[in-house]
């Protein structure tokens, strides 16, 4: 369970609070207008910003540990992947920072490229690679580095329709079966309606506790109703 | 719209400025079989000191960069602000400056002293190699900087939440980055240092420390042998292009631009040790590169008040030449920059201005007196020389605007003389003042071809200044080079400061 207690993020003028909890094992999306700081609150809680007021997992205060040392993975919209690096050399980064890797090592990696549909495409570095396969290669290291939480930052958000519906149920597929929770960034309702059990809106200086999709949409707050143009 | 009539006529006129006295020399020069010993032996020592000082400057610049890099504390912008000025300070001044710090009578000798230790000696290979360093480590640093800072934000984001330590993200992201930029900063800094001139004249300390440019003035000045030193230029014209035209091909950097401001936040460096080495980085650059200036004030003050007339001539001497010279080198480069003049005015940077002095020299001679023409000839050889950096501050700025108003223009059916005085100028003032600055510090701070053609009438700042050092008067040389510095960097201000007032952006 993550826990945002009293948090205020501040950069310059802007400010965002935050007073909430995540549900352990659920997809939580974050919906809100641009420049609203729903990136602001992803780099906070990955340790890129600092907050007054306490993050927590599972009751661990997050505060004092680096972003390498936290319990999370994250991907961003764009340079998830090293481009000098082959497929299986990015996705073995969560594994070593060496470059030689043990016959166990390269066992998982294969693995985890292969649960993500890229067997045999190993040896490809990201330009020979589609932006779709590059988004499974970026998602290959995250399920290797096996933390319990996963941020997005809209990764896929420069594919194609079909493409991103594609990697999201992929997302969902792979969190259901390792119970990662994800936080992930969309500016799509269709994105939260399809994966998220939860979402989450953040607007006008303040993330809002997140509630079950259905029942947001269903009835959204005055702040959503002006995002969506259904004021 | 760019009226490419117009830049036919000054690129023909820097073609011909440059091929006529190039031609010149080629005639009268031997091939290499006229090389003696001697010749070779500058060949050889101009390759020897432009390969360690480029070596050095890059390799220390290296965890400078870094540390500027990563690292954010107050002055931080002064310093890389500071960094950029070696290239506009006068050759002479920081040579006087270095000599005051690392010189026999110098402070580290007298640092060295109170242990009982002897004075360093400074001259030859490693004096010219000291002041190499000073002027190009900051340069080869922006460079280097601009590197790292081009570094995606996200992708330390990533080594962040892998946890990746210091070595695997040299290894992963800074080393594939150093390996772009880096030859492309040492090869600019070899061939900066392979035009040496005026720090090989005061600092290389004899013959076996003399290089190209310094043997084509010596056989000049000395023996007054004009094939020979058309032979020399010959040997120096082949080097630079070589480089120049290698330089053509790499991947470079942009060591003017702005945008330096934002530091790379290093999950990875914030153990003490890193922070404590870093500030060690930045402490000592800025300690070499700033002790030198300050001892020029320190030491120039006193002798301000009794500085001999012939230095207050020569100033004014100076500043007539840099003006013009200033006019010149934008008269050049407006109509260039508007049409495609780049090509032309690229020549400027193969040839060396002892090169071009010599051809100078051979073309006068038979006309005319070349040492009545020495300041007119000085200032048309130094705008040549600050033309290819006024390009290539204006020519991206010309295309800029083109690209983003043109249509507009287009639409309004301006003509092609409304497009350029009210739209085109006005638009490009923050680049002509800064490459009217340049062009102007860049002349008054020149000692190159002035020591060829100089009578003792007629004498730049720069020259009196370097008499004076000739005949061991320090306190006067110190504060002709306080003088100096003055007036080369309150050029560049002015004009920089000008293009920037009230400029809308």
């Amino acid at each position: 369970m993550l826990t945002l207690d009293r948090v205020i993020i501040r950069q310059g003028d802007f400010a965002l609070s935050a007073d909430l909890t995540l549900p352990k094992g659920a997809i939580t999306a974050i919906i809100g207008p641009s420049g609203a700081g729903k990136s602001t609150l992803l780099s906070a809680i990955a340790g890129f910003l600092p907050v007054s007021g306490r993050i927590a997992w599972d009751g661990t205060d997050l505060g004092p540990l680096p972003p390498g040392k936290r319990p999370l993975a994250m991907l961003f919209q764009d340079n998830n992947l090293f481009p000098h690096l082959t497929a299986a050399q990015n996705v073995a980064l969560a594994l070593t920072h060496r470059a030689r890797l043990t016959e166990a090592q390269r066992d998982k990696v294969t693995d985890a490229l292969a649960r993500t549909g890229l067997s045999g495409l190993e040896d490809r570095k990201p330009s020979q690679l589609s932006g779709g396969q590059q988004s499974r290669v970026a998602l290959a290291r995250v399920l290797l580095q096996d933390k319990p939480l996963l941020l997005l930052d809209e990764p896929f958000s420069a594919l194609g329709p079909a493409l991103k519906s594609e990697m999201l149920d992929l997302v969902a597929t792979l969190a259901r079966d390792t119970g990662q929770t994800v936080l992930m960034i969309t500016h799509d309702p269709a994105d939260a309606r399809r994966i998220a059990d939860h979402t989450l809106v953040v607007a006008d200086g303040t993330a809002s506790p997140p509630q079950p999709t259905k029942d947001l949409f269903a009835n959204p707050p005055k702040a959503l109703r002006t995002y969506l143009g259904t004021a | 719209m760019a009226p490419r009539a117009v830049a036919i006529i000054p690129a023909t006129l820097v073609a011909g400025l440059v091929l006529a006295p190039l031609t010149a020399v080629l005639i009268r020069g031997g091939g290499p079989s006229a090389l003696g010993p001697a010749d070779w032996a500058a060949l050889r020592f101009t390759l020897l000191q432009a390969v360690v000082s480029s070596a050095l400057s890059v390799g220390l610049a290296i965890p400078v960069a870094r540390a500027l890099a990563r690292r954010r504390f107050p002055g931080r912008s002064l310093l890389i602000t500071l960094l950029g000025a070696p290239f506009i300070l006068p050759v002479l001044v920081a040579v006087l400056g270095l000599l005051a710090v690392f010189g026999q009578n110098g402070w580290l000798s007298a640092l060295l002293g109170v242990f009982g230790l002897p004075p360093v000696q400074v001259y030859g290979l490693h004096g010219v190699v000291l002041a190499h360093v000073f002027f190009n480590l900051p340069l080869a640093t922006r460079l280097i900087l601009q590197g790292w800072l081009s570094i995606p934000a996200e992708r330390l984001r990533t080594a962040a939440t892998l946890d990746l330590p210091p070595f695997a993200i040299f290894r992963l992201i800074e080393g594939p980055m150093l390996r772009h930029i880096a030859p492309g900063a040492a090869l600019i800094v070899f061939t900066l240092c392979l035009g040496s001139f005026a720090v090989a004249l005061t600092l290389g300390g004899g013959p076996a420390s003399t290089t190209v440019e310094l043997a084509i003035y010596q056989s000049f000045r000395f023996d007054f042998d004009l094939s020979h030193a058309a032979t020399l230029a010959t040997v120096q014209l082949a080097l630079v292009a070589v480089s120049a035209l290698l330089l053509l091909r790499l991947p470079l950097g942009e060591a003017m631009g702005a945008g330096l401001d934002r530091t790379l936040r290093r999950w990875d460096a914030e153990t003490p040790r890193l922070r404590v080495l870093d500030a060690v980085w930045i402490a000592l650059a800025a300690t070499f590169l700033l002790l030198p200036l300050l001892a020029i004030a320190l030491r120039g003050v006193p002798g301000l008040a009794t500085l001999p007339a012939s230095v207050w001539q020569a100033a004014g001497f100076s500043l007539a030449v840099a003006l013009g010279s200033t006019a010149l080198c934008l008269a050049l480069a407006l109509p260039l920059a508007l049409g495609r003049g780049e090509p032309a005015a690229l020549l400027g940077l193969a040839i060396s201005p002892l090169v071009l002095g010599t051809g100078l020299f051979l073309l006068i001679q038979p006309h005319a007196s070349p040492f009545t023409l020495a300041l007119p000839v000085t200032a048309l050889v130094n705008a040549l020389m600050s033309l290819p950096f006024a390009l290539r501050a204006l020519r991206p700025e010309v295309q800029a605007i083109t690209a983003q108003y043109g249509p507009l223009a287009q639409s309004l059916d301006l003509s092609p003389h409304a497009w350029t005085f009210r739209i085109l100028l006005p638009r490009l003032r923050r680049p002509l003042g800064f490459s009217a600055g340049l062009a102007a510090a860049l002349s008054m701070g020149d000692l190159g071809v002035i020591a060829l053609f100089a009578d003792p009438e007629r004498a730049t700042l720069p020259l009196q200044m370097y008499r004076l050092m000739q005949g061991y008067r320090m306190e006067s040389a110190a504060a002709a080079a306080l003088l100096l510095l003055v007036l080369s960097l309150g050029l560049f201000w002015i004009f920089d400061r000008g293009g920037r007032a009230d400029a809308d952006t």
